[in-house]
């Protein structure tokens, strides 16, 4: 025996590390006919990394202090060797994050990933995404400028809207009666705490998915077909093992989005006011709100509808429910499409129309909610936001009586 | 290990009760890291009143100060703006402050203020507490025309309010500008944030 397998033996005699490896990686066996949009689930975890890394570094300048934040971010900007590069990957990564799960999230909604019996692991990407969102508000308040305070201020403020302890619950969220200092230091602890509740929430995310198994473009079950590959006798006919053929496909995914996110960091960090607001280059003013408020583009959808929703009975409530409603109605996804199939691939005209619309919804509420308000754009917010909504109550109905395509015994090449 | 004899009725009993024993005393641990979260000692006492000089105010004038860190907003209103305020409460939601939480007792009066000429509000729309725009121009085509006013606009969802704070309805604030405790030290002083107990 060479003195490397020893060293192995020894090693999985006292931890897991080759079982680990091959029930991982060298004999987790994917379905052979992953395309484009399999390449984000990796370039999510890339980011992650990312986004740990910078943020750690830019911790190590950064002062969490009302009367130093704004000025600390200048002088990570100016005077701290490379803190610039480390500044705008950390920012450019944010807004590329969210440009990856959303895409991964529609790849989900296109090929029926969330399907029995995926359920949970579809459960538990949208716990990441909402805990994605948490640490990117928190995140957003440390630069402390104008749109930092006022943006803080508005979402801080939905809290309040929460019938009879509202008040309450939102200055306890702030620690003070206003956004002050008291909260951008709790802002600052929480920013740092959740990357790693979201990493330990990756690792479940892949548990689930290791062993359920992975869901492919045609949404079949390679489980439940034929067996025997050129590795194993017993490893389904139609899977590969992900190490080395996935692990080699997604190097070259990583490659082109480097490509795209270098250009991005190095010719448009602020990416013309949405990756990085212009009022927020001037310091936090309690006193005067911009002009224009807005969030950051993968907010808006979102902020759209909640401005899209009126106040009944004096209270902004209803607002609020909506627009949180709209991420939790994630959560039950898996039982509303009662389709025969998963992959849009064979389903049929009415599912490509209703995602169709959806896509559109999105996009628009989106668009909406980097505009001011006037009654023309509220009544367009109200519909898209009854359409966003649309694609998943009617769900049950549409995906049931839809004309599906017979699904092949193996999947396609 | 021998389980002949158990009585696993009572051994089931013995290991939920020190569970639910155990998740209470849990529960009373969160209580410090919960409470903690709450404005300080420091915070609290953050809320002195504030004095504003306004003998340089002219007529249609706002002045900003900060409370509690908030802005206050004083706004000197001319005799035509005063008389604005009636022709204006059709389009209120509650044009004569209904709502008590929103002002001072001694406020509550179609001017809210206690001289007709100043207005005092805390600056903060009462829909998620952007601070609104002062845009006195009256007639302003973007915020409807022949029918402004004067008055405020917050920029963040398009809520508008009266020269006395009073909320439009059909805006997504649900009530009227708060006014602030304050009282006259003289006729150009105010004290901003205490009102010696008429409240």
């Amino acid at each position: 025996m060479s003195t490397m397998k020893k060293f192995m033996t020894w090693v999985d005699e006292r931890f897991p590390a080759t079982e680990t490896w091959e029930n991982h990686l060298s004999k987790y066996y994917a379905p052979k006919n992953f395309n484009f949009w399999y390449y984000f689930g990796s370039l999510a975890i890339l980011i992650l990394v990312m986004q740990i890394l910078t943020g750690v570094w830019l911790a190590m300048s950064y002062k969490p202090d009302a009367s130093l934040a704004f000025a600390s971010v200048e002088y990570i900007m100016r005077d701290v060797n490379y803190g610039w590069l480390i500044r705008y990957m950390h920012s450019t990564g944010a807004s590329a994050f969210f440009i990856v799960i959303y895409l991964h999230m529609f790849r989900g909604l296109i090929y029926g990933s969330y399907r029995k019996p995926r359920e949970l692991l579809w459960i538990i990407g949208v716990i990441i995404y909402l805990a994605m969102m948490a640490t990117a508000f928190f995140g957003y308040l440390l630069p402390w400028g104008q749109m930092s305070f006022w943006g803080a201020q508005v979402i801080v403020n939905l809290f309040s809207a929460v019938p009879f302890v509202g008040e309450e619950l939102s200055i306890w969220v702030r620690g003070d009666y206003v956004i002050s200092d008291a909260t951008l230091n709790r802002f600052f602890a929480f920013h740092f705490l959740l990357p790693f509740i979201l990493a330990a929430l990756v690792f479940v995310h892949i548990v689930a998915l290791h062993a359920v198994g992975s869901n492919n473009p045609d949404g079949i079950e390679i489980k439940q077909g034929p067996k025997g590959n050129r590795w194993s006798a017993d490893a389904p006919a139609d899977g590969i093992p992900f190490h080395p053929y996935y692990t080699v496909k997604d190097i070259v995914g990583v490659a082109g989005f480097l490509f795209l996110f270098a250009a991005a960091l190095f010719f448009a960090p602020e990416m013309g006011g949405f990756f990085l607001e212009h009022p927020n280059f001037e310091p936090a003013n309690p006193l005067k709100t911009p002009e224009h408020i807005a969030p950051v583009w993968y907010f808006t959808p979102f902020y759209a509808m909640l401005r899209a929703i009126p106040p009944i009975a004096g209270s902004q409530f209803p607002g609020v429910l909506v627009m949180f409603g709209a991420i939790a109605i994630l959560f039950v996804l898996p039982w509303l499409d009662r389709s025969p199939v998963k992959s849009i691939r064979y389903k049929g005209p009415l599912f490509k129309i209703a995602i169709a619309i959806f896509v559109v919804s999105f996009v628009a509420l989106g668009w909406l909610g980097v505009q001011g308000s006037t009654p023309a754009k509220t009544l367009l917010a109200q519909i898209f936001t009854a359409l966003y909504f649309a694609f998943f109550v009617l769900m049950p109905w549409y995906s049931k009586i839809d004309k599906t395509k017979p699904v092949p015994e193996r999947v396609t090449e | 290990m021998s389980t002949e004899g158990v009585d696993k009725g009572r051994r089931r009993f013995l290991t939920a009760a020190t569970s639910a024993v155990g998740g209470v005393g849990t529960l009373y641990v969160l209580t410090p890291f919960v409470l903690s979260m709450q404005p300080s000692e420091k915070a609290k006492a953050a809320g002195a009143p504030v004095e504003a000089d306004v003998s340089k105010l002219e007529f249609g004038q706002m002045m900003t100060v900060e409370w509690r860190g908030k802005p206050v907003w004083i706004i000197r209103r001319s005799e035509q703006n005063l008389s604005d305020l009636q022709t204006v409460e059709k389009h209120l939601l509650d044009p004569a402050s209904d709502n008590l939480a929103q002002q001072p007792a001694y406020a509550k009066n179609i001017n809210r203020s206690i001289k007709p000429e100043y207005s005092i509000l805390v600056g903060i729309c009462t829909h998620l507490g952007c601070s609104p725009t002062y845009r006195p121009d009256i007639g302003a085509a973007d915020l409807g025309g022949a029918e402004w006013k004067g008055g405020f606009f917050c920029p963040c969802h398009g809520s508008r309010f009266d020269l006395s704070g009073r909320v439009y309805a059909g805006v997504p604030a649900p009530s009227n500008l708060v006014v602030p405790p304050h009282m006259y030290l003289s006729d150009s002083r105010i004290l901003i944030g205490e009102d010696g107990g008429e409240a």
